[in-house]
């Protein structure tokens, strides 16, 4: 069975190239590869960390927005309350001054009014007066054309007169 | 990189056959070769072509034989060191300067050291370059070529995603590292074995797969020779032994059971430092039976054609082929599959017994 028995010249060649094989792609192939593999790997998990990292940091950014928004949407309706009221308040105030305003006018008009009145009364008065007595002219003249006219009023007067 | 290797085994071809076919086409005597294909001898024809040998036998036309000679390299104590090439033995028939190869006998298919009268006069020390060897060198080559341009892409395109060769063995590499080193021998210490185990994985799957190839220069048995897979084992054994640490050998010379188990008789550690043998040992024979036993089948298949032809003729011969080829198909498809399972136990094994040698209290 010459071929169950190991031939020394094969073992021999084969030791020499299986040691220098070994040798050679250990040094200048399994080296290399496997550096090159571990950094590739390296490089993926640093990349998917920082990855991870961005999104987690974004997620952050994204809550702390949404609290911002809030806040200034509280301030909003705080600032939009208060206007309102300051609102509020002014016409309120507006409303009572114009409201004495309108009272002091009236006031005055009224007072006015009633000088005029008296003034318009006076002259009535007065134009009534002269008118009177230009009634009266008007109507003794009239009454005096002819003497037993005269005479009669005399006598009327002196009548009234005597009254007296 | 694929012109290179291409035009190279291309030059390498054109080289050897030139060579050979002129040098075949003048040594075939007409005395030669009696025997002719009339008596096929299976068995023979079947061991030959998983055996290893003196030349790298590629086709044979009628009488001429198309081989490529291979170098042959010994050394005896009376004429010192001897190179030549396998050519000189003419396919083994003739003698070259007081060698020839032995076709029966205790010595049968090794080189030996006659005398002027043919009488056998020694064994020499034989380091040639046998067909094993030599297909040692192309799937070294291969290797070398595949994973150097890795390399040399890996460190070009660092941090980018992996091209082209690159990206066909890295997961393979990937599944090496971290299905097989990391939980066998544990996450700290598993960097340091991973070269061996990587070089060895792919030493044997490129053996593997390229002794499936038929055509010339690939097709030796390499991880089929129990000489090869031998020397694996050894690696794993040395590294093993070399990386053992206090816990490691505790457990082989005063392992945890009942102390009538080692005293007076020391039971279990004999078992235990038999273990330390048969680890590599069953390394070596699985990968060897393994690969030899699918050569054997396809070439056994393949003979089965000639067996009935020159049984009961050119028709049964003719008649048989299809279900011979069917099944040669079938198996080396098989072998494919083979070829990867055993290079994955190889790798999973040697890492197993290196994770049992650095590992701490369990």
């Amino acid at each position: 069975m010459g071929f169950v028995t190991p031939d020394y010249g094969t073992i021999f060649w084969m030791l020499i190239i299986f040691g220098i094989v070994l040798f050679i792609l250990k040094k200048f192939a399994w080296g290399p590869i496997l550096k090159a593999l571990k950094d590739r790997e390296k490089s993926i998990s640093d990349a998917l960390n920082s990855a991870e990292k961005a999104r987690k940091e974004v997620a952050g950014l994204k809550a702390s927005n949404d609290q911002i928004i809030a806040e200034a949407r509280k301030e909003k309706d705080i600032i939009l309350k208060e206007a309102r009221d300051i609102k509020d308040q002014i016409i309120a105030d507006a409303r009572i001054k114009a409201n004495a305003e309108a009272q002091k006018s009236i006031e005055i008009a009224k007072q006015q009014i009633n000088a005029e009145k008296a003034t318009a009364i006076n002259d009535i008065k007065k134009q009534v007066a002269e008118l009177s007595v230009m009634i009266a002219e008007k109507v003794i003249r009239k009454e005096l054309e002819n003497p037993k006219d005269q005479e009669k009023l005399v006598e009327d007067l002196l009548k009234d007169l005597n009254l007296k | 990189m694929i012109r290179i290797i291409r035009s190279f085994i291309l030059i390498l071809f054109a080289v050897f056959l030139f060579a050979e076919v002129g040098r075949a086409s003048e040594t075939n005597s007409p005395e030669g070769h009696t025997e002719t294909t009339k008596n096929f001898e299976a068995g023979k024809y079947v061991i030959e072509h998983v055996s290893d040998a003196y030349e790298w036998h590629i086709a044979t036309f009628g009488e001429t034989h198309i081989s490529i000679p291979l170098p042959i390299i010994l050394h005896s104590s009376e004429k010192g060191w001897n190179f030549f090439m396998s050519s000189r033995f003419h396919h083994g028939h003739e003698t070259y300067n007081g060698f020839r190869i032995e076709h029966d006998g205790e010595h049968e298919g090794k080189i030996v050291e006659v005398n002027e009268t043919g009488e056998v006069i020694g064994v020499p020390v034989d380091l040639s370059i046998t067909k094993t060897v030599a297909g040692i060198f192309v799937s070294v080559f291969v290797l070398m070529a595949i994973f150097l341009s890795i390399a040399k892409s890996a460190k070009k395109n660092t941090n980018q995603a992996p091209k082209g060769l690159q990206n066909l063995f890295e997961p393979i590499i990937l599944f090496i590292r971290d299905e097989v080193a990391k939980p066998a021998i544990g996450e700290k210490k598993f960097e340091k074995f991973l070269p061996f185990l990587l070089t060895a994985f792919f030493f044997i799957l490129v053996n593997n797969l390229l002794g499936l190839i038929p055509i010339f220069p690939f097709g030796a048995n390499v991880t089929g020779n129990i000489a090869v897979t031998l020397v694996l084992a050894l690696f794993t054994f040395f590294i093993t032994t070399i990386n053992g640490n206090k816990h490691y050998w505790k457990e082989i010379y005063n392992p945890d059971v009942p102390w009538w188990l080692k005293f007076p008789i020391p039971l279990m550690p004999i078992v235990e430092l038999s273990g330390l043998i048969t680890k590599p040992f069953v390394l070596m024979v699985r990968l060897f039976a393994n690969m030899m036993a699918g050569h054997l089948i396809v070439t056994v298949f393949v003979s089965l054609i000639f067996i009935f032809n020159s049984l009961m003729g050119v028709e049964a011969g003719l008649g048989v082929s299809p279900i011979s080829i069917a099944f040669s198909v079938f198996i080396l498809l098989l072998d494919v599959l083979v070829s990867f399972i055993q290079a994955y136990v190889f790798t999973l094994l040697s890492a197993l017994y290196f994770g049992m040698a650095t590992s701490e209290h369990h």
